[in-house]
């Protein structure tokens, strides 16, 4: 395999490479330093004249005199079972002192699109002991159903809560996590990793890490090496895998690192382009295909910018997901643990997971009621800020303390608190049932017979 | 004449190469022979895009130009079918490649091995031109698929025989020699030819209360439904492409998500049509072009679905079109423009994009085909403008060529108001075209109840900005008692559960029988309160909320006339 040494320039994690034979598009590419250290790297463009290469390691401690040798093949994550209970870097490495992985066999990480016709409807719901989740955005096998969080919000927390109570009823088997930290601090990534050794749940966890101060540039291929374990367990294996990515957000930052290097025109608040396609080659790599056993859940994280959810990350990423579960600094600062904000949260695939004989038949009511009470008593809140409670009618009052219930008892529980689904729609009906019957107009007439006034 | 070039440079889905080629030309590029469009042409270079990855490809590698450009193929074997953007269908996909697509399979659109029982309609001797039928196949239960005659054909028919055809034999010859086939190939980027368009004057009937009755859509005629997301925008589509009563219906899932299709794929075969009792599926054709496959064939996959929606529009059905999402249409233009590093408009977007918008939509309407049949393709298209900010490049480039305006809102959906339409910002502009067919079919008064079901809504707008600054009991009688019937309004009839198995449907008789009990029950208010009863007695009047229980019953004649006997029981006791 030849080796060049006309690199002609380096800018931030690109190196430009001329007078080559024929370099494939996406090939790998290691770099030689003359101390010995060798990095590896991807083709970002070809042509006759230049190859533009990105670098995993970064370019730092490069110069010209640099050897590169392209390898004429792409990215691939060697898998075996023997990958769960390991740590690894963000770009596949062990780092966790244990033995090399025999590979059984190599996958490419770009991974190909499920053929819709193949992909199989998901239905089954995961109870994840969480009211506001369960109970009104409910989460089913196959999704891919982010966390908007922001700064200094419990995201973590509640990542880990999920994983931990997460189980489809009426099966036994629980879920293999596959974990991926792009750029968290390391503090945040020894929580979670004693976390899953505390629990137990290491055994069958594969985490990838990609920490802070690890190179930017990894992180663009440290969510692909997690996605491609996944598939290889559940569409190999017939496991059923929960992915947790953490931080999305950070991940975007280095796609406009190097959008920006490239000196390419940027799109919405200097993010790429192409920024909508990059991420749904991430999140599309969710579900179910028909006649496989295994699925893939997925739970990206991600911090919107000054919490605003119409910043392009978390925008991009609600046109591609299957919904979103939102936190709130406003119930976090009132001590309301999980601090989800039903509101803007949505699971597009609840319905399909709910219903008779999969939770229970009143779930899709129920939640639609609680929904419109607990929205018409935040409305109202801003209503008593300027005119004050006296002048509102006896039924607003009413929606008012719902409101404010509905946090207290419904909203809030313990961070170790796994709520069964009836349990959980039980409340919902102890806090409807302080409404007169006839309000409850999105509840048919034989729901409110079988529920109002009994729980 | 196929020519031949060498690839110079790759990145991404764009490619360069040295080639003669005229634009649009179709190229097969790399030794994997990937399929590809030319884009762009400078010099001895041409731009080429590609429909699928090119990971692996290197400069000095082949191209071969087909001098063709992008075509869809059109025959008997449509309907029912799932393509992807290119019309590849997905299902032979899966059986060459896998569960997941990989690049360089092709499979024809039709399936070449299955035979069609061909009814000639016409003898040899005649005259035939372009779109006029020559016989038809039987494609559904439902549907009678016409063979025409390719649009740029004519001539005297030599012979044509009855009999059991495959969609490559031939079945009529010209005395020109042609011959005509089942099927025949049509470039997705040019318009099928049609001898007169006419002016929308027949609604599109949805099923959705909101839709028929606040803001139609014309046959023909063009709607958006822009919205933020999560707010019911593709729960809405799939209502539409369930329930509207056009002949075809083709959806276009563009750069969607890969599980709603699956579950429109799970879904139409099992749903019955309303008006045949067949499945739906049988009527419906899916290209499916999720977020995460090739960007340059979601680009495609527009014009591929616009171009099998005219081809059964020539055929003489009315066709509706659903295109989901055309935002991601729209990004899939701006990520190859910002590859090509042609000069951004505004946003990144490029400079053509409002001309390429209104070129698509332009290509709906209710025409006289080239044969003389009155048929229509009516386009719905979604729009995802982010963050829900109407003023972006793509929603203000789609209104100012869509006539009805169905604006979605992220507040409404919050509170489970479904469908999430916000009723002040949206608007029809074809209410007043179609106010005659709706007298004439519906009721005399129609159009009347429609005006006063507006002005309610609108009055309560204003109101309710009183109300956030005092309080609503602070609010004159009158106008409490106009807030309770603006909520009836809000509550029974806009609101529609798509996934309660009665409501999800509504006839138009039963959306005027709605109105019609709420308007009642406000004119028996209007007239106890002049009487002197107070506001509050009205409010607790109790059978008008039962009319939230009509949406749920299948005899909903019978059910309206009690609540309706009670509500009159009732006003009279207050007096």
């Amino acid at each position: 395999m030849k080796e060049y040494k006309t690199i002609t320039r380096i800018a931030g994690p690109l190196i430009f490479v001329e007078k080559t034979e024929p370099v494939g598009y996406s090939e790998l590419v290691n770099i030689a330093l003359p101390s010995g250290e060798v990095k590896s790297g991807q083709v970002l463009d070809t042509s006759s004249d230049i190859v533009v290469a990105q670098v995993f390691e970064g370019t730092s401690g490069m110069g010209l005199g640099a050897r590169v040798k392209f390898l004429g093949e792409t990215i691939k994550l060697p898998v075996s079972d023997e990958l769960l209970g390991r740590i690894l870097s963000g770009s596949g490495k062990p780092i966790d002192d244990g033995p090399e992985v025999v590979p059984e066999k190599l996958m490419d990480i770009t991974g190909a699109a499920i053929n819709p016709y193949a992909r199989s409807s998901p239905s089954d719901f995961i109870q994840t002991g969480i009211s506001t989740i369960d109970g009104m955005n409910t989460l089913v096998r196959g999704q891919k159903l982010p966390i908007f969080s922001g700064s200094g919000l419990p995201h973590n927390e509640i990542a880990m809560q999920i994983a931990r109570q997460a189980k489809v009823r009426g099966s036994e088997e629980g879920f293999a996590i596959v974990f991926a930290a792009m750029g968290i601090t390391s503090e945040e990534a020894q929580k979670f990793i004693s976390e899953f050794e505390e629990t137990g749940a290491l055994k069958r966890t594969v985490v990838f890490l990609n920490l802070a101060d690890d190179p930017a540039v990894e992180r663009l291929i440290t969510p692909r090496m997690a996605l491609t374990a996944a598939e290889y367990f559940a569409f190999e294996k017939g496991m059923h895998v929960l992915v947790i990515l953490t931080d999305l957000t950070n991940y975007c930052e280095s796609l406009r690192e190097i959008g920006a290097a490239r000196s390419e025109i940027p799109g919405r608040r200097g993010y790429p382009g192409y920024m909508y396609t990059d991420l749904a080659m991430i999140y599309e790599r969710a579900g179910m295909i028909k006649g496989k056993k295994g699925s893939i859940t997925q739970l990206p994280i991600l911090t919107m910018p000054a919490d605003d959810i119409t910043h392009p990350i978390p925008d991009l990423t609600g046109y591609i997901t299957e919904g979103q579960i939102v936190l709130s600094k406003e119930l976090h600062s009132r001590n309301i643990y999980p601090p989800i904000d039903v509101l803007p949260s949505l699971s597009r695939l609840m319905n399909l997971g709910i219903g008779p004989r999969k939770t229970r038949d009143d779930h899709k009511q129920a939640s639609d009621q609680l929904y419109a009470f607990y929205a018409e008593g935040k409305d109202l809140r801003g209503l008593v800020a300027i005119v004050g409670e006296e002048s509102l009618s006896e039924r607003e009052r009413r929606i008012l303390k719902f409101a404010a219930d509905f946090e207290a008892k419904f909203v809030k529980q313990g961070k170790g608190e796994d709520r069964e689904i009836e349990k959980t729609l039980d409340i919902g009906w102890s806090l409807l049932s302080e409404i007169p019957e006839s309000e409850l107009t999105r509840v048919s007439p034989e729901m409110r017979k079988k529920y109002y006034g009994k729980r | 004449m196929a020519k031949t070039g060498t690839i110079y440079r790759i990145a991404g889905p764009v490619v360069v190469a040295e080639l003669e080629a005229d634009m649009y030309d179709v190229c097969r590029v790399g030794d994997e022979r990937l399929l590809g469009e030319v884009i762009q042409i400078n010099g001895s270079r041409c731009i080429i895009q590609v429909y699928e990855d090119t990971t692996g490809i290197k400069p000095g590698e082949d191209v071969e130009n087909t001098g063709q450009p992008l075509v869809v193929e059109l025959g008997p074997g449509l309907l029912s079918s799932i393509y992807d953007g290119i019309q590849r269908p997905l299902s032979a996909l899966r059986d060459l490649t896998g569960d997941f697509v990989k690049r360089g399979a092709s499979a024809p659109a039709l399936d070449r091995k299955r035979r069609w029982d061909f009814k000639a309609s016409v003898k040899a001797g005649v005259v035939v031109k372009g779109g006029d039928a020559i016989g038809s196949v039987r494609e559904s239960e439902t549907i009678l698929h016409k063979i025409l005659v390719p649009p740029l054909v004519s001539g005297r028919i030599a012979s044509i025989s009855d009999g059991s055809f495959t969609v490559t034999d031939t079945v009529a010859r010209l005395d020109s020699g042609t011959e005509l086939k089942l099927m025949h190939n049509w470039p997705v980027r040019k318009p099928r030819p049609v001898k007169e368009k006419l002016l929308p004057k027949i609604p599109l009937i949805t099923g959705q209360r909101i839709f028929d009755s606040l803001f139609p859509l014309a046959k023909g005629g063009v709607a958006a439904i822009p919205g933020p997301f999560g707010s019911g925008k593709t729960v809405t589509q799939q209502a539409l492409a369930k329930w509207s009563d056009a002949d075809i219906v083709v959806y276009v899932g563009c750069g969607e998500r890969g599980n709603e299709m699956t579950e429109v794929l799970t879904e139409f075969p099992e749903i019955t049509d309303p008006r045949t009792g067949k499945p739906l599926m049988q009527r419906t054709i899916l290209i499916a072009n999720t977020s995460n496959m090739p960007v340059a064939a979601r680009e495609a996959s527009v014009y591929t679905g616009v171009t099998l929606a005219e081809y059964y529009r020539d055929m003489g059905y009315s066709v509706a079109l659903m295109a989901d999402s055309t935002s991601r249409w729209a990004e899939a233009m701006r990520e190859i423009s910002s590859r090509l590093e042609e000069m951004p408009g505004e946003e990144g977007y490029p400079a053509y994009l409002s001309t390429k918008l209104s070129e698509f939509y332009e290509r709906s309407g209710r025409v006289t085909t080239l044969a003389g049949n009155e048929a229509s393709v009516s386009v719905i298209g979604a729009v995802s403008p982010p963050g829900g900010d109407f003023s972006e490049p793509v929603t203000q480039g789609t209104l100012r060529v869509i006539k009805t305006f169905w604006a979605l809102d992220a507040k409404l959906a919050q509170r489970k108001h479904f469908p999430a339409i916000n009723w002040l910002m949206s608007y029809s502009l074809y209410l007043d075209s179609l106010s005659q067919w709706y007298e004439e079919n519906v009721a005399p008064d129609w159009m009347e109840c429609i005006k006063r079901a507006m002005a309610v809504l609108q009055e309560e707008e204003k109101l309710m900005e009183i109300v956030q600054l005092v309080g609503s009991d602070a609010l004159p009688e009158r106008e409490q008692v106009t807030l309770q019937v603006a909520r009836m309004f809000r509550e029974f009839l806009l609101q529609q559960n798509a996934f309660h198995p009665v409501d999800t449907y509504s006839e138009l008789k039963k959306t005027y029988r709605i109105m019609k009990t709420i308007l009642r029950f406000a004119d028996l208010a209007k007239a106890a309160l002049d009487s002197g009863v107070r506001a509050q007695r009205i409010t607790q009047v109790k059978s008008k909320d039962r009319v939230a229980d009509v949406k749920f019953e299948k005899d909903y004649e019978a059910f309206l006339a009690g609540v309706n006997s009670d509500i009159e029981k009732e006003f009279a006791a207050l007096k």
